[in-house]
C-alpha cells in the first residue's frame, strides 16, 4: 500500500468531529433555533419541528452521562473484541454513540448514568486505503 | 368498505437452503397457501411480494415465472424486518379499497449465517468497534438496557424469554429448531453483546410464507368462510423524532403508535387478545414489547416473564410458534409467518401448541430504521 497520497495530519473519523488546526478537537452538532433539537451532521430541515434553514453549528460538550451500553464480544472479522458500545447524553444536549474506554468490560463495573468525558485519540491504528491516519472520539469515566 | 379475510395461508419449514433460489423458496409457500384454500394462481388478481436481500431483482415476477405468468400486477416491497407485514398490508389495502377481491401476498428470504448490521461505508475507515457498535445484537442489547436502567430488569429475566420461546418451538415442526434450552444453558451460551448471548439472538434462516386475501363477498362466493380469518386491523408506522434516535433506534414509540391505531381500528383492547406473535429478534426486545403492546403495565414485563404469563397455558401466550429466536427469522418472510401462526390458532388447527379457545390474535414486527407493522386477526363466528 502506498502512502504517497496520505495527508500529513490525521483526519477526523466522522464529519461531526472537528479538528481545528490551532485548537482542541470537539464534536459539532447542528442545533435547531426554533425547537432546540440537536443533530449530528447537516440536513435541510429540522426533522423534529420542520423549520427550514434554521440549523446552526454548535460545539457540543466534552462531558456527559452514560445512558446505556452493551459489551460487544462478537463482531465482524478483524474487529478486536471485547469493547463497550456506549450511548452518552452530553451536557447541554446531543446524544452520541462511541466506545467507552479505560474501564473493565464488566457489567458489575459499569453504572447507568455514570459521568463520562469525551477524549480524542488515534482511531485504534486504523488507516484508509490511502494510508491516512484518523482521530476518533472515545468516552472514559469522569469524576 | 368491505372486510378482508385470510382464506388461505401457509409457510414452509424454516431452514437453510443454500442450493435453492429465492423465487423457488417463495414459490413453495405461494403454492401451499393456494392449496390451503383450493385456488390456483390464475385465480389471483395481484401479487404483493416482500423480500429484502434481492430487493432490486423483481422477486415477485420471478416467482410467477415458476408458478404461472398470468400478467397480473406485481408489487415488490422492502421494509427491513417489516417487509413481509408490509407486503401483506398492501395486499389487504387493495382488497379494502375494492380494487381487487382476491390477491396473494408472499414473503421470502434467503439469508446465510452470520451477524447482521453495518461495518461502515467504503470511504474512510470502518467505524464498527471504534465508535461503538452497529451490530444488531448490540443495538437491541442497548434498547433492552434502557429497561434494565428504568426497572432493574435482569440478565436472567431477559434470558427466560429465550427459554420460553425455545420450549414453544419443540411443539412446532415448522420451526428451525426443536430443542429445549434451560436457563443455565441460555445464560452460559457464548456472549455476543451483553446481555444477549447467542441463544438470545434470532436464528438467521431461509424461509417463506404466503397468504391469500379475499373480500367478504368473494370469500362467501367461494365457500371459504368456514376457515377464514378476519383481518380486523392493519397498522404501519415509522419512527417519530426522538431525542436519541440518530444514534439509538427507538423501537418503542413506533410500536406503541401502531398498537393504538390497531386497537382503534379493530375495536378491541389488549384484554381481548388471546395470543401474540411479536418481534423477538433478540430476547431483550420481547421484554420491551410486552409493555409496548399493552400486555402489562409499565415496568411489569420482568414479572410477566417470571410468572410464566406469556408461556403457552399462561394468561397471554407470546410467540408460541417459537418466535424469531427459535422458529427462525427469514427477514422478508417473518411478517407473514407470524400471521400464519396466529391464523392457525384461530382456526383451531395448531395441534399440540394450540392456544385453547383463541378468538383474537395480534402480530407485530419491527424493521429497524424504522417500520412497525401490527395486524389484529379474528376468528370468524360460526
Ligand atoms: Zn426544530
Amino acid at each position: 500500500m502506498s502512502n504517497a497520497k496520505a495527508s500529513a495530519a490525521p483526519l477526523p473519523a466522522v464529519p461531526y468531529l472537528k479538528l481545528p488546526p490551532d485548537g482542541e478537537p470537539y464534536l459539532e452538532g447542528q442545533k435547531c433555533g426554533p425547537c432546540g433539537a440537536i443533530f449530528l451532521g447537516e440536513r435541510q430541515v429540522c426533522s423534529k419541528c420542520g423549520a427550514k434553514g434554521a440549523l446552526e453549528a454548535t460545539r457540543l460538550a466534552n462531558r456527559g452521562k452514560l445512558h446505556v451500553y452493551s459489551i460487544v464480544h462478537r463482531s465482524f472479522p478483524g474487529i478486536e473484541v471485547p469493547y463497550i458500545s456506549a450511548i452518552v447524553d452530553l451536557e447541554g444536549g446531543g446524544t452520541v454513540k462511541g466506545n467507552l474506554i479505560n474501564i473493565e468490560p464488566d457489567p458489575e463495573k459499569i453504572a447507568f448514568g455514570m459521568p463520562v468525558e469525551v477524549v480524542y485519540q488515534d482511531a485504534l491504528g486504523r488507516r484508509d486505503k490511502e494510508g491516512n491516519a484518523y482521530i476518533a472520539y472515545f468516552f472514559q469515566p469522569a469524576s | 368498505m368491505t372486510d378482508a379475510f385470510v382464506v388461505g395461508i401457509d409457510m414452509i419449514k424454516f431452514g437453510r437452503f443454500p442450493e435453492r433460489t429465492v423465487p423457488d423458496i417463495g414459490a413453495e409457500s405461494a403454492l401451499l397457501a393456494l392449496d390451503d384454500c383450493g385456488l390456483k394462481i390464475q385465480d389471483m388478481q395481484a401479487l404483493y411480494c416482500g423480500n429484502l436481500g434481492q430487493a432490486s431483482a423483481m422477486v415477485g415476477q420471478r416467482i410467477l415465472q415458476e408458478i404461472g405468468q398470468t400478467g397480473m400486477p406485481v408489487v415488490n416491497c422492502a421494509n427491513a424486518c417489516a417487509t413481509g407485514a408490509t407486503a401483506f398490508r398492501e395486499a389487504w389495502m387493495s382488497v379494502k379499497a375494492g380494487v381487487y377481491d382476491l390477491v396473494l401476498a408472499v414473503g421470502v428470504e434467503q439469508m446465510g449465517k452470520g451477524l447482521l448490521g453495518g461495518v461502515g461505508g467504503g470511504k474512510g475507515i470502518p467505524r464498527e468497534g471504534l465508535l461503538g457498535s452497529g451490530t444488531m445484537p448490540a443495538v437491541f442489547a442497548e434498547a433492552g438496557q434502557e429497561h434494565a436502567n428504568k426497572y432493574g430488569t435482569t440478565f436472567e429475566q431477559f434470558a427466560k424469554v429465550s427459554v420460553k420461546n425455545h420450549h414453544h418451538s419443540t411443539l412446532n415442526a415448522k420451526a428451525m429448531y426443536q430443542i429445549e434450552t434451560p436457563l443455565d444453558v441460555v445464560m452460559n451460551a457464548e456472549m455476543i453483546a451483553y446481555p444477549n448471548t447467542k441463544l438470545m439472538c434470532s436464528v438467521n434462516v431461509d424461509g417463506s410464507a404466503a397468504a391469500v386475501i379475499a373480500s367478504e363477498k368473494k370469500a362467501r362466493e367461494l365457500g371459504l368462510m368456514a376457515r377464514a380469518v378476519k383481518v380486523s386491523a392493519s397498522a404501519l408506522t415509522s419512527d417519530p423524532w426522538q431525542e436519541r434516535d440518530l444514534v439509538m433506534p427507538d423501537v418503542n414509540t413506533c410500536t406503541r403508535r401502531a398498537r393504538d391505531k390497531a386497537f382503534e381500528m379493530a375495536g378491541v383492547g389488549a384484554e381481548d387478545i388471546d395470543l401474540v406473535e411479536l418481534h423477538d429478534c433478540f430476547a431483550t426486545a420481547e421484554i420491551l414489547h410486552y409493555e409496548n403492546l399493552g400486555l402489562c403495565d409499565e415496568g411489569e414485563a420482568g414479572r410477566l416473564i417470571d410468572e410464566g404469563e406469556t408461556a403457552l397455558g399462561g394468561r397471554i401466550p407470546v410467540n408460541v410458534s417459537g418466535g424469531l429466536l427459535s422458529k427462525g427469522h427469514p427477514l422478508g418472510a417473518t411478517g407473514i409467518a407470524n400471521i400464519y401462526e396466529v391464523s392457525t390458532h384461530l382456526r383451531g388447527e395448531a395441534g399440540k401448541r394450540q392456544v385453547e379457545g383463541a378468538k383474537v390474535g395480534m402480530t407485530h414486527v419491527i424493521g429497524l430504521g424504522s417500520a412497525c407493522g401490527i395486524h389484529i386477526l379474528e376468528k370468524v363466528a360460526a
